[in-house]
């Protein structure tokens, strides 16, 4: 621990290279924290499934930001892992003698490493592509993932239920606690409660864990085939090597988010993993901060609540309709808002929410001064 | 590990095409243990191809390559990089999004051992080794007196800084040969003596033979052991600096062949 009052002050390398190396970040994130875990106490449950959903498009983002932002793969494939992941986890916990395919393994952490580890075998197997090819190519090519999948996922009727029609999603369940059932009329947790809780535990090990990797010599690895490939490769780094671990462990973040993310709905149809789910993920990368793994969690929150933020407008703005029949509406505001950020970031702030985050803490570091 | 008095590297007969332009034609030399060899030539020589062949990034059709015996033909740069070789490139090849510290850690990757398990965990082995290498890497900040820089992305820095990053971070790697592919390019009289003290320092006290190409001609004379001149892929001569300057073959090269 640093002392009161100099923050940069390190008497030992191993205080300079902790992941909260200063007191106000170890202060903000104990914060943080303590805000996020009290939040079912606060908020009513309709935004608590939104929050909740967030943080699992968070996990599935940072593997996203692991493969795209510090690898620099880009990927549109990523709605496929989740896919994968989804259906593992639901083929794992689904009944045996129900309509769908079901092994019966309901133990939670079993389906949800399941969901992880197939996502992340898809993953190394796609991997040896991006050896071959890189940029546009690259991404043109795990488009084509999207289109398989879906292929999969909608002839394939005994696992995935069919077109429109779908399957129950894994229910998570832990030591007797049923995630998925409501206790709240009888004076215990609402589900909405429980598993936002599940949800947020999840996250944050996953963005230890990321953070890990992103500062370990598998993440300097990839900053290093991101910005100078040639010069990587005179370093000693193996460039296949890195890529399929990157694309390995983005798979695996897919797939887990992809077990959890319709736990609340309780049922899942094959056109949730579209290309627009891909497209939704970058969104969330670029809007938040490439190579981040805060900002890619509060880019996750942000285009989580995008839809209800949309709602509470016509409040505000009184030309705005909140029906579908008329114009223009929340709906068509949405799409538009979602559109205008991507664009908005990319132009004025490539580094995404994190940059915004940078800019105010280093004003206030120098205030009064301007630099 | 050999420690036999021979040649740290021989190049002998070394021939490198690209359609019907031989970039390389037929050179050959070697480097002893603690000398500063170096390669000068008009633009356009094949000095850069060389160092190419050297690194592994392109593949000669003939000759012979040898890094303390070892045969480097046929193999790939990371493969070059874990025998020992270690460069700097002409044009800043940093990682620009990085600071100093990660672009000098990433010289020590060949070094660190652990795997992606550990590195998620970072408990034990992951964090140890970090704080050894990390300590490893400081030593290189103090040598070419990096510290105020420690924390910047490189990408921020003047060039001659950058320069002397990309020196350390081949010096990170523990390179036994070292190759410098013109460290002094577009600097200044001032950064090129630091560089020059740089480049000594490495040889006198870490010992460690190297290849230079630069074409600062006053640096070449006055710090290199020995020099090769090569000219279309031909080498030219091979000597001390002196030898080399009184060839009349070198002067032909460079001022061109219509007196004689």
């Amino acid at each position: 621990m640093t002392p009161w009052g100099r923050p940069e002050l390190y008497t030992a390398y191993k205080q300079d290279m902790a992941l909260l190396n200063t007191r106000s970040k170890m202060l903000g994130v104990a914060a943080i924290l303590v805000v996020a875990a009290l939040m079912p106490l606060m908020v009513a449950d309709d935004l608590l499934i939104i929050l909740g959903n967030g943080l699992v498009l968070a996990i599935g983002a940072l593997g996203l930001n692991l493969v795209t932002g510090y690898a620099g793969q880009v990927s549109l494939g990523h709605a496929f892992f989740v896919g994968v992941g989804a259906y593992t986890a639901a083929v794992m916990a689904g009944d045996p003698d129900g309509r769908y395919l079901g092994l019966g393994i309901d133990f939670m952490p079993a389906w949800l490493l399941g969901a992880g580890l197939v996502a992340a075998a898809c993953g190394a197997l796609v991997a040896p592509l991006a050896t071959r090819l890189r940029g546009l190519y690259l991404a043109v090519v795990t488009l084509g993932l999207v289109f398989i999948g879906q292929y999969f996922f909608f002839e394939w009727n005994e696992m995935s239920g069919g077109s429109q029609v779908g399957r129950e999603a894994a229910k998570p369940e832990l030591l007797g606690i049923e995630f998925t059932v409501d206790n709240g009329f009888k004076g215990g947790w609402t589900e909405e409660q429980k598993l936002y809780w599940l949800f947020l535990a999840i996250l944050v090990v996953a963005a230890v864990a990321a953070r890990n990797i992103a500062r370990s010599r598998i993440g300097r690895a990839f900053a290093a085939i991101r910005d100078r490939d040639v010069a990587a490769g005179v370093m000693g780094v193996n460039l296949t090597r890195y890529k399929v671990i990157a694309f390995t462990l983005s798979s695996f973040y897919a797939g887990v988010a992809g077990s959890l993310m319709f736990s609340a709905f309780g049922h899942f149809t094959p056109e949730s993993f579209s290309l627009l789910m891909s497209v939704q993920f970058i969104a969330i990368v670029l809007i938040g901060g490439v190579a981040t793994v805060s900002g890619t969690i509060m880019g996750a929150m942000l285009i989580a609540l995008l839809p209800r933020l949309a709602s509470e407008l016509p409040a505000f703005l009184p030309f705005l309709s909140d029906s579908a029949t008329e114009h223009p509406n929340i709906f068509e505001f949405e799409q538009v808002a979602y559109g205008v950020l991507i664009v908005a970031f990319l132009l004025f702030e490539p580094r995404g929410l994190f940059g915004v985050w940078h800019r105010v803490r280093t004003y206030w570091k120098s205030f009064p001064f301007s630099y | 590990m050999s420690t036999t008095a021979g040649p740290v590297l021989e190049f002998e007969d070394v021939h490198l095409s690209f359609g019907a332009v031989k970039a390389v034609n037929g050179v050959s030399f070697s480097v002893a243990e603690n000398e500063l060899f170096a390669v000068i030539g008009p633009n356009g020589a094949g000095k850069t191809s060389i160092f190419n062949v050297l690194s592994g990034v392109y593949r000669p059709q003939q000759g012979r390559v040898t890094l303390h015996g070892t045969s480097l033909l046929g193999m790939r740069p990371p493969a070059i990089a874990r025998l020992g070789m270690a460069r700097t490139f002409q044009n800043i090849e940093l990682f620009a999004n990085l600071t100093v510290l990660d672009n000098l850690m990433l010289g020590r990757h060949q070094h660190i051992g652990y795997g992606t398990f550990a590195a998620l965990a970072w408990i034990g082995r992951a964090r140890n080794e970090e704080l050894r290498h990390r300590r490893r890497v400081e030593e290189i900040v103090d040598f070419l007196e990096l510290e105020q820089w420690r924390k910047l992305p490189v990408g921020l820095l003047p060039y001659g800084v950058q320069k002397r990053v990309e020196l350390g971070r081949a010096l990170a790697m523990e390179p036994r040969l070292l190759l410098l592919d013109e460290p002094v390019a577009g600097m200044n009289l001032e950064e090129t003596e630091d560089m020059a003290r740089y480049v000594l320092d490495i040889r006198d006290e870490l010992r460690i033979p190297m290849i230079m190409v630069e074409h600062d001609m006053g640096l070449v004379m006055d710090i290199a052991d020995r020099v090769m001149v090569v000219d279309f892929g031909t080498p030219v001569a091979t000597g001390t600096p002196a030898e080399v300057q009184r060839n009349p073959d070198v002067i032909r090269a460079y001022l061109g062949g219509a007196s004689a």
